[in-house]
């Protein structure tokens, strides 16, 4: 964050550009008679939205829920995962690898597989848990990372004090971990988002309720206009995801670390 | 437990002895080299030589954060609490100010008291004492990024004092700081330190810093580390500015000075 910007600006600049390039849109695609199944001008886009608003607001709900609770398990789960790892070398040993070759498999690929162990009816649940995969490892190697990055000597006071385990995991370890964590959370929100629409493609054969399965729907229906306002909803959502992450990274972390602090010009 | 003849005579037992204590580096380094000493209540011990001499690892065997390889450390006056500490209290000042960035000044002088399990409210005014007692009464509330270098080494000051020990440590705590900063740290460490009828041993590697501050010289050759010199410092305290170019003082920097040149020397001679 550079001090010399005011807030004003860097809240209007994007604005105005994002007015600009609208209005271009919009110019271009009726001077050049695109047809709207290919190009929907924005006025077409903002008039869909308008139109099925209550559906996609119902969509967007579903899509929402399953991605903050994915987002929320990977969050709970990677830090618990995490302070065993921290804690015990040889359990780190053990789940690493399984950890790693769950990150690298694309989640495409496994929720077939994972569909078919939580069953067909249980659809919501099976993009919960693909949805929580892809978000949890990010958390976990941040966590750990934190949680092992702990100054040696703040470690020697605390055993000269005689601190307890779980005295030295609260009061120490954990706030060290707190600004690594908040990174991998940052990162996670936007995969929680990315893995529930990726697991709902694959899933949603008709089932779907998601935003996700709008988009595929209207494609099928070539109703590209509410393809476009479905879109644009989902990227709403992933923004929302990332101010409110940021937001709260600069809440817990204002007082004491460098990234939150604003240096004197 | 056997006394040694002095004690019959003086009926004062030291408050920690160290038997013939020795350290090896798993590299095989003997870092010190059976060292034999007693340190009385109410000293204010500084410890010079030069870098690598195994003073910093004898002050972490003292704290019990490093084990001898052989020999032992006794605290022949000390009431032993068989469950959980056999010790007097000891406090521990670092090279670096070692605070806990996310938590003020108050939390971080709190948090010796907080692990002992004793109730925020009840360690208020013994926080505040502690953070007087240093000058930082007015930074409380301040996180460590909003201090200087100098305030920072006192809120850790602050939180060696809170506990009220026995013995404090202070492994180089003034060697990131510049002249003029660490010339005040050393007049008001002695301040509190007449104040608080401390034990103290001071590392250092500056021989006017420790001839200032100490009741008694301990010099030290390094690989292995053995003690090559046990000079008094008997300048009464209270010490000040003055004292620094006393003839007393020079004579003494004079002495140790020359004790650490052959502590150098002595590095070469040893096996």
């Amino acid at each position: 964050m550079r001090p010399d910007i005011p807030l004003w600006l860097r809240v209007l600049a994007p604005c105005v550009i994002a007015l600009g390039l609208l209005l271009l849109w919009e110019v271009l695609v009726r001077s050049l008679k695109i047809p709207k199944f290919v190009l929907p001008p924005p006025s077409l886009i903002y008039e869909a939205l308008l139109e099925d608003l209550p559906s996609l607001l119902a969509s967007l709900w579903v899509t929402l829920k399953v991605t903050l609770e994915a987002f929320s398990i990977a969050s709970i789960g990677g830090v618990l995962l995490a302070i065993l790892c921290a804690r015990s070398r040889l359990f780190e040993l053990c789940l690493f690898p399984y950890a790693v070759i769950l990150q690298v498999t694309p989640v495409v690929a496994i929720a077939p597989l994972i569909l078919i162990w939580v069953g067909v009816e249980h659809l919501e649940r099976a993009v919960l848990i693909l949805a929580s995969i892809v978000a949890f490892f990010p958390i976990l190697s941040n966590t750990i990372l934190g949680l092992k990055s702990v100054n040696p000597d703040l470690v020697s006071m605390f055993s000269l004090y005689h601190a307890r385990s779980w005295q030295r995991l609260i009061l120490l370890d954990l706030p060290n971990a707190l600004p690594y964590l908040l990174a991998g959370m940052k990162i996670s929100g936007g995969l929680a988002l990315i893995g529930a629409v990726v697991a709902e493609f694959v899933a949603g054969s008709g089932n779907g309720t998601g935003l996700a399965w709008r988009v595929v729907e209207s494609a099928n229906d070539l109703n590209i206009p509410r393809m476009f306002a479905a879109l644009t909803l989902l990227s709403s959502l992933g923004l929302l995801i990332f101010l409110l992450m940021n937001g709260l990274s600069f809440l817990l972390l204002r007082h004491w670390h460098e990234s939150a602090m604003r240096r004197e010009g | 437990m056997n006394l040694a003849p002095h004690e019959f005579m003086t009926g004062s037992r030291p408050l920690i002895r160290l038997h013939d204590v020795s350290k090896k580096y798993r590299s095989g380094t003997v870092a010190l080299h059976r060292i034999r000493l007693d340190i009385g209540r109410g000293e204010f011990v500084s410890l010079l030589g030069p870098s690598g001499c195994g003073k910093s690892s004898l002050l972490r065997m003292i704290a019990g954060l490093a084990t001898p390889t052989s020999g032992e450390i006794d605290w022949p006056t000390a009431e032993y609490d068989v469950r959980y500490q056999p010790r007097p209290k000891l406090s521990f000042v670092f090279q670096e100010p070692t605070l806990m960035p996310w938590a003020t000044i108050f939390d971080n002088v709190f948090l010796p008291l907080r692990l002992a399990g004793i109730p925020r409210s009840a360690a208020t005014p013994r926080i505040m004492d502690a953070l007087s007692s240093v000058g930082l009464d007015k930074f409380a509330g301040a996180y460590p990024r909003q201090l200087s270098g100098g305030m920072k080494m006192r809120a850790s000051i602050a939180r060696a004092l809170v506990t009220e020990p026995d013995l404090l440590l202070m492994d180089e705590p003034f060697a990131a700081l510049d002249e003029i900063t660490r010339s005040r740290l050393n007049d008001d460490l002695l301040k509190v330190f007449q104040a608080q009828k401390w034990t103290v041993i001071f590392v250092t590697h500056s021989v006017f810093e420790s001839v200032y501050l100490s009741s008694r010289l301990l010099v030290l050759s390094s690989r292995p580390g053995r003690i090559i010199a046990d000079l008094p410092i008997s300048a009464a305290y209270p010490r000040d500015q003055a004292f620094r170019t006393d003839p007393a003082y020079i004579a003494l920097c004079r002495e140790a000075s020359s004790a650490l040149t052959s502590a150098m020397g002595a590095a070469v001679e040893a096996h």
